[in-house]
């Protein structure tokens, strides 16, 4: 059984930052593997150790810079990655579901894996969408917001419990091969060992361009246009208590006294 | 003229806030461009549904009469046959668990763009899209240069259409292809009925991510014990296993209205913040002055929870 996880480099903005025209300056920029694939990968990971002959495979669309991140992955685990990139992909400023959709269905076309995982969305531009796109370009059955996982490869059936919103889980068995998209607190990532740092460094991240994948330029066609990037305006009300921690702490002694808290 | 097509939500025979949303998004897009609102009912009373959703600006509910409950293989067979025979400018969808468990796949397969999370819809002649980025800290404008597209809505951005209208409802027959059904919803679980009930207190002292360590947890249970207040949490807390499930905030979590509530080390994600922005005094402890926190809190402190709070214990020992 061969498990295909995707792993995205996401850019995380520093507290204090400025924007240059449609990005985040550089230099308010830190890269990480994205949360919610870290979740993906442990998931992938744990199915190899459970079953025999599983193979995980990572898949990220990101430069080169993005490998570091890659090896975070492999030193947790995955077998070896691919990593998709292409010149004509430098000046994309949105790279939307449907072209990301379009750079992933190629890679499973030549990976050919019987269970894909991906993050529930990446916490930079927040679609959330690819995983449910990708099931359905490539003809899988999927779940979106999966929190427990129970594989039956005998039976080809995922039994999944999907996180829905106010406290409720659906239960629901989903036919594979399939996309599952995997929530945070499924499972609990693990740390990459010190061997498996040493071991990610020998194992393989193989550099995919367009042409390698059998796609052009127009596969990054989109209709949609990033056209303005700004800070949202503050809409604070709050009153703000000053000074040190002692003042600010006695200041709100008293608001909350007023408001009859701790007054037995 | 566009048309617009929003696809409701219920969920174990209740609509959810969001549908009466989609329908002031939907007439608010309409009113833009012209055109009529349809809306779509899948699944579940569709009469009863139906006569609830007999709102202003509606034009024609279209009930489709498939299972009890949601199922992603049948709602992508349904919308796509709707829209096919609707054919519609917008299908708008709730950014809802299930909104994300079909919108992409009705997209997809229908070849349209796919805008998600939308807090912001302007048509003048292009249809414009407001969404947030980068944990909410950078707001982006995307211009759809298509004449269709798939866009779904965040819950709680556009008011809820409560004044009653009279669309008419009509019945939407289509035949679904049971081998693509390829899913079964087989329950439903009610999480974390521990002996707590965070959503019947009236003080909440709630934890995040500003914690930083398990063991650090103790000094925001101390505090919570001072004040005679009940702890409760976000996410990552919960996802890290330092609190149980039933502790938690927020959209996946519980819904709280205390009279007070206290976020020690929260940034406000819009998920945290839909589950207690219904509490009646928010104070917010961050050391982040541009946290999202403070745009809804009513109290502020920009400080070290490390530094405050052990203060604040001492102030009520």
């Amino acid at each position: 059984m061969k498990v295909l996880v995707t792993v995205k480099e996401v850019a995380e903005v520093e507290e204090d930052f400025q924007l240059d025209g449609l990005r985040v300056a550089e230099q308010y920029l830190d890269y990480d593997l994205n949360e919610w694939d870290e979740y993906a990968v442990e998931a992938a990971v744990q199915i190899a150790e459970e079953n025999d002959d599983v193979e995980v495979v990572s898949a990220t669309i990101g430069p080169e810079r993005s490998e570091e991140t890659i090896r975070m992955a492999l030193a947790k685990g995955v077998d070896r990655a691919i990593r998709v990139w292409d010149d004509a992909l430098e000046d994309v400023d949105l790279l939307d579901v449907g072209a990301k959709t379009r750079l992933l269905s190629a890679v499973v076309e030549e990976e050919e894996p019987d269970l894909v995982l991906t993050g529930v969305q990446a916490n930079d531009d927040s679609f959330g969408a690819t995983g449910v796109s990708l099931a359905s370009a490539i003809d899988f059955e999927w779940a979106a917001v999966v929190n427990d996982l129970d594989l039956d490869i005998d039976g080809a059936v995922a039994n999944v419990r999907r996180e829905l919103e106010g406290g409720v889980e659906e239960l629901t068995e989903v036919d594979l091969p399939a996309v599952l998209t995997i929530q945070t607190g499924i499972n609990e990532p693990r740390y990459a060992s010190l061997r498996g740092i040493r071991q990610a460094q020998s194992k393989e991240i193989k550099p995919m361009a367009l042409s390698d994948l059998g796609l052009d330029g127009a596969a990054l066609e989109s209709d949609l246009v990033l056209t303005d990037m700004y800070e949202p305006e503050t809409e604070s009300e709050a009153t703000y208590f000053e000074g040190g921690a002692g003042e600010q702490a006695a200041e709100l002694a008293t608001v909350l006294r007023e408001k009859g808290v701790g007054a037995q | 003229m566009s048309d617009v097509l929003a696809i409701t939500e219920h969920r174990r025979g209740e609509l959810r806030d969001v549908s009466f949303e989609l329908v002031t998004a939907g007439a608010d897009l309409v009113g833009d461009t012209g055109g009529d609102l349809h809306l779509a009912v899948i699944g579940g009373d569709t009469d009863g549904f139906a006569e609830e959703l007999s709102l202003d600006g509606v034009d024609t509910i279209h009930t489709v009469t498939e299972g009890d409950e949601f199922n992603h293989d049948v709602y992508v067979q349904a919308v796509t046959e709707l829209y096919e025979e609707l054919d519609p400018t917008y299908v708008l969808i709730g950014n809802t668990v299930n909104g994300l468990d079909y919108a992409p796949a009705v997209a997809e397969g229908l070849d349209l763009p796919l805008v998600t999370d939308a807090v912001g819809l302007q048509n003048d002649g292009t249809l414009e899209v407001t969404r947030e980025m980068y944990a909410s800290k950078v707001e982006s404008t995307i211009e759809v240069n298509a004449d269709r597209a798939v866009v779904t809505i965040r819950p709680g951005e556009w008011d809820a259409t409560e004044a009653a209208g009279e669309p008419a409802v009509e019945v939407f027959d289509f035949t679904l292809d049971e081998s693509r059904v390829r899913s079964r919803v087989t329950g439903f679980e009610e999480v974390g009925s521990g002996d707590v009930d965070i959503s019947e207190a009236d003080v909440l002292v709630s934890v995040g991510r500003g914690i930083e360590e398990e063991e650090n947890i103790e000094l925001v249970q101390d505090l919570a014990d001072a004040l005679d207040a009940t702890l409760s949490s976000s996410r990552p807390i919960v996802d890290n296993g330092w609190l149980p499930k039933d502790r938690q905030v927020g959209q996946s979590g519980k819904v709280v209205t205390p009279k007070v509530y206290l976020a020690v080390g929260i940034s406000g994600a819009v998920q945290h913040v839909a589950g207690m922005k219904g509490a009646e005094n928010i104070i917010a402890i961050n050391t982040d002055p541009d946290a999202p926190i403070f745009d809804i809190a009513d109290y502020g402190i920009v400080g070290d929870l490390f530094d405050v709070v052990p203060e604040l214990i001492e102030q009520f020992e």
